[in-house]
């Protein structure tokens, strides 16, 4: 038990944790770059389905006092937001004709 | 597609005959010797937006402000009458940089009692008053009260802190806003305190990146990705609702159905799913009434109202947040540009995600612009062409330009005659 990163319910999803969750925007887009399609469509594909009640079961705690396992399933959920842009809309891991452009994120809310 | 009306005179360009119709020039955004001009012509005369009033929650609050354009420093601070005042960023013992952190060059934020000096502990106070001389006594007939720091203009509209470098600025804030602008006064700017801020180090020339983001006649082909491939329509174009001119400044308004409300098709997967995407959450809280400058096309279904404030200031308004965009010269053809998407804080994880799907989706389509960036700078450098067409969605470039090109002349006029 005490090696499980994400709520009970969300079990068939702790062998992305280690992966995917992920605090800030930058750590997840590098790992977004760093990813094959390959390695993104299967964690697209296992996540997407749930997406919307992994938000709910978020939302059964206030946002600024989320459980630890609450707060890293939210963190899959912020990866899988940035999955989707390589998986639905561009087909690719960067921006279609993005070329070597970069922006950082340097402030973002918590969590 | 929607047809929207055009003024009498038969296009949006026509309606301001200043602006002219024909081919127009980028040596602007090509030449050092004009950005060298665009130096003190601009950067040193127009006011300037360097934050929001929330960067300095309390008293001591402060942040630092590099203008490299200006090749100056400002430090903007909360002063202790809950004021906010701006100083060169400069001691005035031995010039040395007052505030910052790890690197003279970086940016930095904070809280303090008073600025201290890395270099002889020379300390001042929030009102900029040297407060402090270490060993006092060793100096020759030093009056303390002769070397405040120096104070830059600063002025505050609806929460935007602008600073003018100007030794005495030929127009109030106020003035300078115009109309137009000023016109947003009571927009709840200061609600939407929920920011995800974004840099970058770009290899254009300033204008150029703002050129992107004032005309959306590029859209169907820098980013056709904006609709999903099913139902995405080779060779639809895209026009704007209403454009509108006022002294340096532009707004142009989209209009349309709002994408959410479309056929589902007409949105990705991950839109649908949390409700939010391309152009932000599908619902925000109710801000009350619009001040009478949102919408001032009055367009029917209103999109979004894309404000250029002169010289390098975009406030793009959606339905309850705002988008921000600054584009800082650092050579001529760099820049540095800041973004922020500021919304209503969030209060359930349901608004905290849909917060960061627009985010997200801002960031992947900044980054096509920004991907073209190097190409044009370098074809434009290549001096093959000198001439170029811009048509009726591209109104508010040919503004830009002549408005650039306006500032420059007068300042050579005015500094010939001096």
């Amino acid at each position: 038990m005490t090696d499980r990163l994400l709520p009970a319910g969300f079990a068939e999803l702790e062998p992305f944790a280690g992966t995917w969750c992920l605090a800030t925007e930058t750590e997840r887009y590098a790992r977004r770059m760093a990813s094959s399609m390959e390695e993104m469509r299967t964690f697209y594909d296992a996540f997407f389905p749930r997406l919307e009640e992994a938000v709910a079961h978020c939302d059964t705690f206030p946002l600024d006092a989320l459980p630890e396992d609450a707060r890293r399933l939210l963190q899959l959920v912020y990866s899988l937001v940035m999955v989707s842009m390589s998986i639905e809309i561009f087909h690719q891991p960067k921006a279609v004709d993005a070329a070597d452009a970069e922006i950082e994120r340097v402030r973002e809310p918590v969590p | 597609m929607a047809r929207w009306p055009k003024p009498a005179e038969g296009s949006w360009t026509e309606h301001y005959p200043e602006i002219g119709t024909g081919l127009i020039s980028f040596e602007d955004s090509v030449s050092p010797e004009f950005y060298e001009l665009e130096r003190e012509a601009i950067f040193r005369r127009a006011w300037l937006n360097v934050g929001r009033v929330e960067q300095l929650p309390r008293k001591g609050s402060y942040f630092t402000k590099e203008v490299r354009v200006a090749r100056t420093s400002v430090v903007v601070v909360r002063d202790g009458g809950g004021g906010v005042r701006a100083f060169f960023n400069v001691c005035r013992h031995r010039g040395n940089k007052l505030v910052w952190d790890e690197f003279p060059g970086e940016e930095t934020s904070g809280f303090c009692r008073q600025f201290t000096c890395k270099y002889h502990g020379w300390r001042y106070g929030l009102d900029g008053a040297l407060n402090f001389v270490q060993q006092e006594g060793e100096f020759f007939d030093l009056d303390k009260e002769d070397f405040g720091l120096v104070p830059v203009h600063c002025e505050v509209w609806a929460g935007f802190i602008f600073v003018n470098l100007a030794r005495e600025p030929e127009q109030s804030l106020h003035d300078f806003l115009g109309p137009m602008v000023t016109a947003l006064d009571g927009y709840p700017f200061d609600k939407m305190t929920e920011w995800y801020v974004f840099r970058a180090d770009n290899r254009s020339n300033w204008k150029i990146f703002a050129d992107a983001f004032q005309e959306y006649y590029h859209v169907p082909a820098l980013h056709p990705q904006q609709v999903p491939i099913e139902v995405r329509t080779p060779g639809s174009g895209f026009e704007c609702a209403h454009f509108q001119l006022d002294g340096p400044h532009r707004v142009v308004s989209t209009g349309g159905a709002r994408r959410w409300t479309l056929p589902p098709e007409y949105m990705y997967p991950i839109e649908r799913a949390t409700r939010s995407g391309l152009v932000g959450p599908w619902e925000s809280p109710e801000i009350g009434e619009p001040p009478p400058g949102l919408n001032p096309g009055r367009i029917d279904p209103w999109g979004i109202d894309n404000f250029q404030i002169f010289p390098n200031l975009e406030i793009l308004i959606y339905r309850g947040w705002y988008l921000l965009y600054r584009y800082w010269p650092t050579s001529h053809n760099t820049h540095h540009f800041e973004a922020m998407l500021c919304f209503q804080p969030a209060t359930t994880v349901q608004e905290r995600v849909e917060h960061e799907v627009a985010a997200v989706v801002f960031k992947e389509f900044a980054l096509q612009d920004a991907g073209m960036l190097t190409g044009t700078q370098t074809a434009l450098e290549s001096g093959v062409l000198d001439r170029f067409p811009l048509n009726d969605q591209e109104v508010l470039v040919r503004h830009f330009h002549k408005v650039v090109a306006d500032w420059v002349a007068d300042y050579q006029k005015n500094h010939a005659e001096v």
